[in-house]
């Protein structure tokens, strides 16, 4: 296994004469909690797509968990978890239902199946609501239970698209608790928000426009290269200078 | 008289459950900019729904422009804007298509009432001929508030128009709101992003069905109870899992690139000596300095009251 949990260089995806991504490098370290921002349509989640193998690059190189994004797409998907807030859980099955199925697909054994379970359900104290139909329970609770089944299966990496949309701010910041003790114990974290205070709480953040990396750094120090007071500021420099609109 | 009244409105869907809405009362005036804030679930979509006649409340009145949403629901349907959180325009008929349907069904034009839409439309018009199933976010947005403003409403409801729209969109959004205000339509707007409060001239606070203030932004931080420090080290993710455990604070939570908090009791317990034990705790280069609140300290502080 590489050092590195994701290792990207020039990694570019056309459709037809549209560059969606146009020769993106970077490397993500293991245990590190990865921005990844950009405007509606800058390439986000085209990238996000090749990097989980569900999608062919056009050229470049990268490699995710130590796997091939051309060769090795199934490996790929062995080693992460995905969670977003489009998809998730299933409505109509129970808390429970949810945590088999997933353990099940993400490849558990049905020991691990069950220890895992019961140590999620003690972990976010859903005792009670374990034979309730996820589509009862409040939107707090269903992502951070889907944050935790993302995760079962101890991935090297978790991609978060958009994760906590919609939530109040008590419950956006006790997901981000599950965050950092995911980032903890050893799991990479690579996450897409409009929620530009929780740039600040990644350790490193890449801003893409228009198809491109135009910003990659700490928090800190891309406030202090755009002399910027919030990761806001620096957001919009460097998004109103999309020449591609987002259709 | 006020644009909007709602008075002592309670609505529940299921026995079961508690009730979307409990006792909820505000007023908006004529040509005022109002923001509904709150997170999912806190019963904002509720509140359009009955204002725009769409769903019945179980207790309490409303009137919207002089008319009573039960008695006189044909009258408001015909003279406010609707844009609902869910996209709801006709995918498979063109933008173009759409506009005119719209502007047919009030009993208008599109080009009686263009200068109003003029603005937002030519940002779209180079599509006119697309599928509206087949826009962007960005664009499916702006197209669906033409259609709600294509009659020239007296009232506007949005119902989360920015949601999942990025920063640098959702702040020409709020640029065109400030336009419409200028055209003196009255416009009611909801939104889960705090930060989009301070632009509203006045704002509802919303949490599970119930109001927590209404105010102006600047009064609202105003009546912050207490003093809300912010904290900062070197690792902040430690720094907050080990100030939780201090005995004297209230509240501590991470906001951006720094901690905010407040103590229980300032006679008490003070900025300095949460300083000596933090670094007895061997935190390095750790800074406190009281700060302004924002709209989501406020909010984060009634609902912890609440709780």
């Amino acid at each position: 296994m590489s050092e590195r949990a994701i290792v990207c260089k020039d990694l570019t995806k056309r459709f037809g004469d549209f560059t969606a991504v146009n020769h993106i490098s970077f490397d993500v370290d293991q245990g590190e909690i990865f921005g990844f921002l950009g405007a509606n349509g800058a390439g986000k989640t085209t990238a996000m797509r090749m990097l989980c193998g569900l999608s062919y690059p056009t050229s470049g190189e990268a490699s995710v968990a130590g796997y091939n994004v051309f060769k090795q797409q199934e490996d790929i998907k062995r080693n992460i978890g995905y969670m977003s807030q489009k998809f998730s859980l299933y409505e109509s099955l129970t808390v429970k239902e949810n945590i088999r199925f997933y353990g099940g697909v993400y490849g558990l054994s049905d020991k691990q199946l069950k220890e895992k379970g019961d140590e999620l359900i003690t972990k976010l104290g859903m005792e009670k609501e374990a034979k309730m139909m996820v589509g009862s329970l409040p939107l707090g609770w269903k992502q951070k239970l889907a944050f935790s089944v993302a995760i079962i299966h101890q991935p090297r990496i978790v991609f978060l698209d958009e994760p906590t949309g919609g939530v109040d701010p008590i419950t956006r910041r006790q997901f981000w608790d599950l965050i950092y003790d995911a980032a903890g114990s050893g799991i990479t974290v690579f996450v897409t928000t409009h929620y530009m205070d929780e740039a600040e709480y990644c350790n490193r953040i890449s801003v893409m426009v228009d198809g491109r990396i135009d910003a990659l750094d700490t928090p800190a120090n891309l406030k202090q290269q755009f002399e910027a007071a919030s990761m806001n500021e620096v957001f919009y420099a460097l998004a109103r200078t999309a020449k591609r609109s987002a259709d | 008289m006020d644009t909007v009244i709602l008075q002592h409105v309670s609505k529940s869907y299921e026995k079961d459950v508690p009730p979307a809405l409990q006792d909820v009362s505000f007023s908006v005036k004529k040509g005022e900019l109002f923001g509904l804030i709150g997170p999912d679930g806190a019963g904002k979509s509720t509140i359009f729904r009955i204002l725009t006649t769409l769903l019945l409340s179980d207790k309490g009145t409303a009137t919207v422009a002089g008319y009573d949403v039960v008695k006189n629901y044909h009258e408001i349907r015909s003279c406010v804007g609707y844009m609902p959180g869910k996209f709801s325009l006709y995918q498979d008929l063109t933008i173009e298509e759409n506009l005119h349907f719209f502007a047919t069904l009030f009993g208008t034009t599109v080009e009686a009432n263009y200068a109003l839409i003029k603005d937002i439309y030519e940002q779209i018009a180079p599509f006119k001929n697309r599928r509206a199933g087949k826009l962007s976010g960005g664009m499916k947005q702006k197209l669906a508030l033409c259609c709600a403003l294509v009659h020239r409403p007296e009232v506007l409801f949005l119902d989360e128009p920015t949601t999942g729209v990025d920063a640098v969109s959702r702040k020409e959004f709020w640029e065109m709101l400030q336009r419409l205000k200028q055209e003196g339509i009255t416009i009611v707007v909801s939104t889960p992003y705090m930060d989009e409060a301070s632009l509203c001239e006045r704002i509802a606070l919303i949490q599970t069905g119930q109001i927590l203030s209404i105010d102006t932004p600047a009064n609202i931080i105003k009546a912050y109870p207490g003093k809300l420090y912010a904290l900062t080290a070197q690792k902040v993710y430690l720094l907050l899992k080990d100030t939780r455990q201090y005995a004297g604070i209230a509240q501590c939570y991470a906001a951006g690139d720094s901690l905010h908090l407040s103590f229980k009791d300032e006679a008490k317990d003070h900025p300095a000596s949460l300083l000596s034990w933090l670094e007895s705790k061997g935190h390095k280069g750790v800074s406190i300095e009281e700060i302004t609140p924002d709209i989501e300290d406020c909010f984060i502080a009634k609902t912890s009251i609440h709780e």
